[in-house]
């Protein structure tokens, strides 16, 4: 949306988010960082505004920029605007960064239309944990509707996160909604589910598709999978299968057997190796159908784990059967 | 018939094509040899089912295919030799091969190899290419192993020589083909030439069969060429087109990438039913094509809509019998000064369409 085509005026005169992308039956979230095209650029960012890397160059955002964005894209929920600097960065410029979130956090409120959508206020904090649980204690103060934990993904390592998850929901009322960007490996989701995240945006889906690759972990939670050494050696695993491979040349099979999506109940793994071995779109497209399907399935499946209260034993049977993969490639190695 | 050269339409899912009320997809023999191969698609059930295609498809003969894509192609009484993409060998395609390969692939209506030649060529090759055309359908017919599955269509070749037209058209008729195409053309001639070699063609042709016009082509063109007589066209031109961001609407073309496009929030044509103009605004549609491949995905779709869309309106004018009205229609639409090409013009007046009612009166000059 920082890319400035279609331009802001462009987007009002056509109503808004909902209007130009024809999809009114679905909630928009506009958050600031897009981790494919908007990057947060830790080092450009100032006390006027924050600083992102686009494909157009180096943009800097004023509060008063995005909150004209957010009037003209009119979606269901925003967040507000935050300086997120990687797990790395110096401790002064990490409760700098907490401070300046904080106050684009009143700036943002305070130009807020009325009919503006849900704020979720931004949290910060970088891989101090100290520094998480002190934003979290100011953004909660302030009147949002939810909360957008941002930083993540930018470098910090899976052992560091639940810590730093933690010290963020432990202060955050229950029963507002927290967002995350920047984690999405079913093993992260999992991590921050546990942590009492709710939402979640990722590219995972994004990238799996331009590779090739098609989810096919297990679905069933009744069904035992068995791992096989020889689909890694071809960059497929309990999780994944790649679907540029020669031996799927022939494969009549769907993705994933008994999947409901459009991808698996037209068409074969052969014909899906065809279309990337000549550089048909059509490839990704039914690629993306397929993943967004099957990893939205997942997110229902922990829904339901949680409301049957069975949310840990889900966790470990899950990270088991990954591991019984790698532990069985290792053996065979 | 939209080309879905590689076993697919470029970007677009086949649940689309069956929504725009396509009947017929063509597959490039050439293409699918390659890849996958034909052996494959055999293998694997045929091209219907490994695309899960349940409409119709034609396949062509590759021969084309060869002679403009290949560098070192040339074209023999044996066959179209030339040199493998893949390894540098010298290969020879010959109207058996051809029809084999077309057998495996499996679709409803297969091409005889032709010996064509582009319109602009002139002299003895013509003549030769002509009637070694008239040969090798009898090879074709005799390699032919499916005759009661597959529909093998001869071409009619003979450049833009009326004289060697009409021998070729009626060598095939001879030979009592299902339906005939009029190879050839689409490739650079004048306008003026083409028609008259359609509307030749068209005549002397059985009524009873169809005739597909091959490479053909532009709105315009299939107007006038149904008005002469003809059924059924292939062009890679709604979808190379929307690839470069241009949409067809019934006055001309709309240009998507154009900086008009940035802030105009009307659907690429008020007037059209699909889902791209039901769900997007040119403002937004400008945005995609310059950055995102789903640009050019929507404005095939529009693209193949407004085709498939002409066609049935081709149709069902003839059948209600109102065909010029639906003409004069469409002509004062995209020329709404009057000012209607001359060729087209002369192409009605053979064809006893009545057009004066949208065309200006020429200056004299």
């Amino acid at each position: 949306m920082l890319l400035d085509c279609p331009s802001l005026k462009a987007i009002s005169k056509i109503g808004g988010l909902h209007q130009m992308l024809g999809l009114h039956g679905y909630s928009f979230a506009a958050v600031p960082r897009d981790s494919l095209l908007c990057l947060p650029n830790c080092d450009g960012t100032n006390k006027i505004g924050a600083s992102f890397e686009t494909p157009c160059g180096r943009m800097l955002i004023k509060s008063a920029e995005y909150m004209k964005m957010i009037s003209s894209l009119k979606p269901n929920i925003w967040a507000s605007l935050a300086d997120e600097v990687p797990a790395w960065t110096s401790e002064k410029r990490n409760r700098t960064s907490v401070d300046r979130t904080v106050q684009w956090l009143d700036d943002c409120i305070a130009l807020d239309p009325a009919d503006g959508g849900a704020v979720f206020g931004a949290i910060v904090g970088g891989s101090s944990v100290g520094e998480r649980s002190r934003c979290a204690q100011e953004v909660s103060r302030r009147n949002v509707s939810g909360y957008w934990i941002g930083g993540f993904g930018l470098g910090e390592s899976m052992d560091e996160r639940p810590a730093l998850l933690n010290a963020v929901t432990d202060v955050l009322p229950e029963e507002k909604p927290r967002q995350i960007c920047g984690i999405g490996l079913p093993e992260e989701v999992l991590q921050g589910v546990a942590a009492g995240i709710d939402l979640f945006d990722s590219t995972y889906i994004y990238h799996l598709t331009l590779g090739g690759f098609a989810l096919t972990f297990q679905m069933d939670r009744s069904k035992e999978h068995v791992p096989s050494y020889q689909l890694s050696k071809i960059g497929s695993d309990n999780a994944k299968i790649n679907l540029r491979a020669t031996i799927y040349r022939k494969d009549t099979s769907p993705i994933v057997d008994g999947c409901s999506c459009y991808t698996c109940q037209n068409h074969t793994r052969a014909y899906i190796n065809h279309l990337l071995n000549v550089h048909e779109m059509l490839a990704q497209i039914l690629l993306e159908i397929h993943n967004t399907h099957h990893y939205l399935g997942f997110f229902r499946l922990i829904r339901e784990a949680i409301k049957e209260g069975k949310f840990e034993l889900f966790c470990q049977k899950f990270i088991q059967t990954r591991r019984g993969h790698l532990v069985e490639a290792a053996v065979c190695a | 018939m939209p080309v879905g050269t590689q076993g697919t339409i470029k970007g677009l899912t086949t649940n689309q094509l069956e929504e725009i009320g396509c009947q017929i997809v063509l597959g490039n023999t050439y293409h699918l040899a390659l890849r996958p191969t034909s052996e494959l698609i055999d293998e694997l059930g045929g091209l219907h089912k490994f695309m899960n295609w349940p409409r119709a498809l034609l396949t062509d003969s590759g021969g084309f295919q060869m002679v403009s894509l290949l560098h070192l192609a040339d074209i023999t009484e044996e066959g179209v030799t030339f040199q493998s993409p893949v390894d540098g060998k010298p290969m020879l395609l010959t109207p058996e091969e051809s029809i084999q390969i077309q057998n495996r692939i499996g679709a409803d209506i297969i091409m005889a190899l032709d010996d064509v030649v582009k319109t602009t060529i002139t002299g003895p090759r013509i003549e030769e290419a002509m009637y070694r055309t008239l040969r090798w359908i009898d090879r074709c017919i005799a390699a032919h192993k499916r005759p009661s599955e597959q529909n093998l269509f001869g071409i009619v070749q003979g450049g833009l020589d009326p004289v060697l037209r009409d021998k070729c058209v009626r060598g095939l008729v001879h030979r009592n083909l299902p339906g005939y195409a009029i190879g050839g053309l689409a490739g650079g001639e004048d306008k003026d030439s083409f028609w008259r070699v359609v509307a030749q063609c068209t005549a002397a042709l059985p009524e009873d069969k169809p005739r597909y016009v091959m490479g053909v082509g532009y709105p315009l063109d299939i107007v006038v060429c149904s008005a002469l007589g003809a059924d059924m066209y292939d062009c890679v031109y709604p979808t190379r087109t929307a690839r470069f961001g241009t949409a067809l609407i019934p006055e001309g073309v709309l240009k998507l990438k154009h900086t008009a496009m940035a802030d105009d929030v009307r659907p690429i044509d008020p007037t059209c039913n699909c889902m791209v103009c039901k769900n997007y605004t040119r403002a937004y549609i400008h945005c995609l094509v310059t950055k995102d491949a789903m640009g050019s995905q929507l404005l095939s779709y529009h693209n193949l809509y407004y085709m498939m869309k002409l066609g049935r309106d081709l149709h069902t004018s003839i059948i209600q019998g109102c065909f010029p009205e639906f003409v004069c229609g469409f002509l004062q639409k995209m020329f709404p000064k009057g000012d209607v090409p001359e060729w087209v013009c002369n192409a009605m007046e053979v064809a006893g369409i009545d057009i004066s009612s949208c065309c200006a009166p020429f200056s004299s000059s």
